[in-house]
């Protein structure tokens, strides 16, 4: 009850007219950085840090989630509507996004992404109400050894996603590992694969960079040449009727949003890991365990629906550290945390306590930002449809003009855009010769993190690799790691035994 | 007529303007002409980024400059993108950076980089970062004699967390290790922040963190500061003793400054300068300093250049002695 008591005096300041400005404000701001190509939710948030210093540090911090939240859900929108994630955290969402636009489907998409949002979002508030200060305890628990049991769990569900070729498979996450190792080596100190100190490469290859490179640009040189200049994407209407059908067909996704949004918020409470990589794992569990398994990157709603509602719980899951222990979940609670310094707070185990109106203000604030993000969202989609109809040869330059600047903005470093081209007509190669992408692009987020958990716990236990199974919370995670590892190969077997019975 | 009248006004009008435009100069000085780039030698998120951004408030704040300082974080290679940058800048009037200690390390570590930072402009030391040796409350470990004692049986068991390989972190470790007999183990992770939570966790023995990443948690009593790298003890942690009064003479700072590209002009250097002091005078960073356990007066100028030279010195017999150049 207390909770609830604390929750009501949370809403009683999210509601105060500043506050409830602040946050519709920043939804519609966070919706449109999330859209744009390069823009994530970081930038946007650490480009408008500095103005929050005109209102107090309530309407500052939900401020600021705002557009955390907002940025979510815009993501989507460009991943579906022109095939280039928005945001690093809207990758996985291309995967099946893209085609459903491609078949007409896009307002379909488009709202099984809001509706995703909303739900994983909701969902990952209310644990979050209800289990801070015990989760907090769980993320404390999880140090390298843990880490690295998730990363080979995440590696683990994306087993199936290259389709039945598995050398290619494995070739294309082998690829992304390499390009993950660029840059400089945490634990030796000493760059690597820096091609003679060429400073570019020295802060390794930015997961965005390869992102747009082979989803922006590769998917539309492919585009160009398979169509041959004369594209016939399917003109996706929307009428009521249409909206009415599609929320109908909803709830064949539901298993996947509830999964997504649980295994969204349990990742993003993890130190280092985040909504990118909880929104990828989210996909491939969702893969696994869908019916359908080999319509997944054909144009499946579940796939649209796991990553999106798992990296908007991500959000709110990676919050609970910054709040409690003074370390973000995410590269974008890096620098929320940052702005808790200049507005004179200090996380830690004790905010909760001295701070109460700013901890539950910020919590009533999310539930109420992911109901306005939800309506802005839907009350634009006509609009993003619109740009479908576009004459591909007028939305094909400008696709390719944002594929540029989201690649130049982050780092502001023309060694970026040279590697998106360069990624882009690999991309396009790969695709040509049947190669699949995503196990890459999975490779290249989960590589570094899972290299250097696995190397600081090799330190810790003196090169035993015992460590990872004997612990008591990395222990029953590989040990699910290496089931998944091995079901493809028990289901090969059975497979071969069942026809060899049939004939 | 009408041709020479106009002839004769053209210059007078060209001097009129001329004289107004230059009084104007005249009283306010050198001044942006655009957008400066305000390069973080580090990731976001880190006690660099921080500070760049709580400086970069304070400016928009006050409007202590009439052009906005964009943040560019530059963390490739511990610095070396940015310091790499910074050299490409040189005579560039737009472009300053926000420094760590990585400052001396990375180009002592790396001469490849061709990087000799006592080239760069000098134009304000923010503040000192101090360092304490901690360890996690229910370690049980109240004093130094204690830790020495608990390490020294643990052996090279004892994990000492740290951010990056061959720096402050490790130079620190290098120096326990040597004054007390000590083999910890040294593990680098990405971040102070981190380093001070796998303390929290127990998944470390020890750690050297600043003040401002162990605040959260000294005050939830999770950790125990044990000892201080200070001249003299911290207001903040009265009750940890200096190595100082522990009969070892080492002490070691983080140095918070702001640098100008080489060869930057003597005007935009003023300007960059007065803009910095007063950033260091407002109540904003006083407070910060206070609160986060911060020393240092605001050095400039030559004072600047020589305490660089001496900290450089200082690190090339540092990472001598671990192995490291």
């Amino acid at each position: 009850m207390e909770i609830l008591d604390h929750l009501m005096q949370g809403f009683a300041i999210a509601f105060q007219p500043l506050n409830l400005g602040l946050v519709i404000f920043g939804c519609a701001l966070g919706l449109f950085i999330g859209a744009m190509p390069g823009l994530g939710s970081v930038n946007g948030v650490a480009i408008l840090l500095p103005m929050t210093f005109l209102v107090p540090p309530t309407g500052a911090i939900i401020f600021l989630a705002a557009i955390y939240y907002g940025a979510m859900y815009g993501g989507a929108i460009s991943s579906i509507m022109l095939g280039i994630p928005g945001a690093s955290t809207a990758v996985a969402t291309t995967f099946d996004g893209r085609p459903m636009a491609l078949q007409g489907l896009a307002d379909k998409a488009l709202i099984t992404a809001a509706t995703a949002s909303f739900i994983g979002g909701t969902i990952s508030v209310i644990l979050f109400t209800l289990f801070a200060p015990p989760l907090a305890a769980v993320a404390l628990a999880f140090g390298a050894a843990e880490e690295f049991a998730l990363m080979m769990l995440a590696f683990a569900t994306f087993i199936g996603l290259g389709g039945d070729d598995i050398p290619k498979t494995l070739f294309s996450i082998f690829i992304g590992l390499v390009f993950s190792a660029v840059g400089l080596d945490i634990i030796s100190g000493q760059p690597r694969l820096v091609f003679g100190d060429i400073p570019g490469f020295l802060h390794g290859i930015n997961f965005l960079v390869l992102a747009i490179g082979i989803y922006g640009i590769g998917e539309m040189l492919w585009t160009i040449e398979s169509s041959k200049g004369d594209v016939k994407i399917s003109q996706a209407t929307v009428t009521v009727r249409r909206i009415i059908d599609d929320l109908r067909t909803l709830k064949d996704t539901f298993k996947s949003i509830v999964m997504g949004s649980i295994l969204g918020y349990f990742v993003g409470i993890l130190p280092a890991a985040g909504a990118t990589p909880g929104s990828l794992m989210a996909y491939g569990v969702a893969k696994t365990i869908s019916k359908h398994p080999e319509s997944f990157g054909k144009g499946n709603p579940e796939g649209v629906a796991a990553p999106e509602s798992a990296n908007n719980a991500a959000s709110t899951g990676s919050m609970l550290p910054m709040l409690t222990l003074g370390i973000p979940g995410s590269p974008t609670t890096a620098i929320l945390l940052g702005g808790m310094v200049i507005w004179g707070l200090e996380p830690g185990p004790m905010l909760f306590i001295e701070h109460q109106e700013f901890v539950w203000g910020l919590i009533a604030s999310l539930y109420v930002a992911n109901v306005f993000s939800l309506l802005i969202n839907v009350a634009f989609i006509p609009a993003f449809i619109w740009v479908l109809r576009l004459p591909f040869t007028v939305l094909a330059p400008i696709i390719f003009v944002l594929c540029i600047v989201g690649g130049y903005a982050p780092t502001q470093d023309m060694h970026d855009v040279w590697l998106i081209l360069i990624f882009g007509v690999v991309g396009y190669l790969m695709r040509k010769l049947e190669y699949p992408l995503a196990p890459a692009v999975l490779a290249i987020v989960l590589g570094p993190l899972a290299e250097t958990s696995m190397r600081q716990a090799l330190l810790i236990s003196n090169g035993s690799f015992l460590t990872f199974f004997e612990r008591p919370i990395s222990g029953p995670i590989m040990a699910a790691a290496m089931v998944l590892f091995l079901l493809p190969i028990l289901k090969l077997v059975k497979d071969k035994f069942w026809s060899r019975a049939a004939t | 007529m009408k041709t020479l009248c106009k002839t004769a006004v053209t210059p007078v009008v060209v001097a009129a303007l001329a004289a107004f435009a230059f009084s104007g100069i005249a009283l306010a000085g050198w001044e942006p002409k655009k957008p400066v780039d305000f390069v973080i030698m580090a990731g976001k998120g880190g006690g660099a980024d921080k500070m760049a951004r709580l400086m970069q408030s304070v400016i928009e704040k006050h409007k202590l400059a009439s052009k906005p300082f964009i943040p560019i974080n530059k963390p490739g290679g511990s610095g070396a993108e940015a310091l790499v940058h910074l050299k490409q800048k040189a005579g560039d009037d737009h472009t300053i950076m926000v420094t760590l200690n990585s400052f001396y390390t990375t180009p002592l570590r790396q001469p490849g980089l061709g990087v000799d930072v006592m080239t760069f402009t000098p134009i304000g030391r923010m503040a000192e970062d101090t360092f304490l040796l901690w360890v996690n409350k229910d370690s049980g470990i109240n004093n130094i004699n204690d830790f020495v004692k608990a390490a020294k049986s643990a052996g090279n068991k004892w994990i000492m967390a740290g951010t990056g390989k061959g720096q402050e972190d490790q130079l620190l470790t290098s120096f326990l290790n040597k004054a007390y007999g000590l083999d910890m183990k040294y593990v680098p992770f990405k971040g102070g922040g981190r380093v001070a939570k796998e303390l929290a966790g127990k998944h470390a023995n020890s750690t050297v963190n600043n003040p401002s990443e162990q605040l959260g948690f000294y005050e939830a009593g999770n950790t125990v500061p044990l000892a201080a790298f200070t001249p003299d003890r911290l207001p903040l942690f009265k009750d940890a003793p200096t190595f100082r009064e522990l009969g070892k003479d080492f002490v070691y700072f983080m140095q918070r400054s702001v640098v100008g590209a080489p060869g930057m002009s003597k005007e935009a250097e003023d300007y960059y300068r007065d803009v910095f002091k007063k950033v260091y005078q407002t109540e904003e960073w006083q407070g910060y300093m206070t609160k986060k356990s911060l020393q240092g007066e605001f050095l400039t100028g030559d004072d600047l250049k020589a305490y660089w030279k001496r900290e450089k010195d200082n690190h090339q017999k540092m990472l001598k002695d671990i192995g490291e150049i």
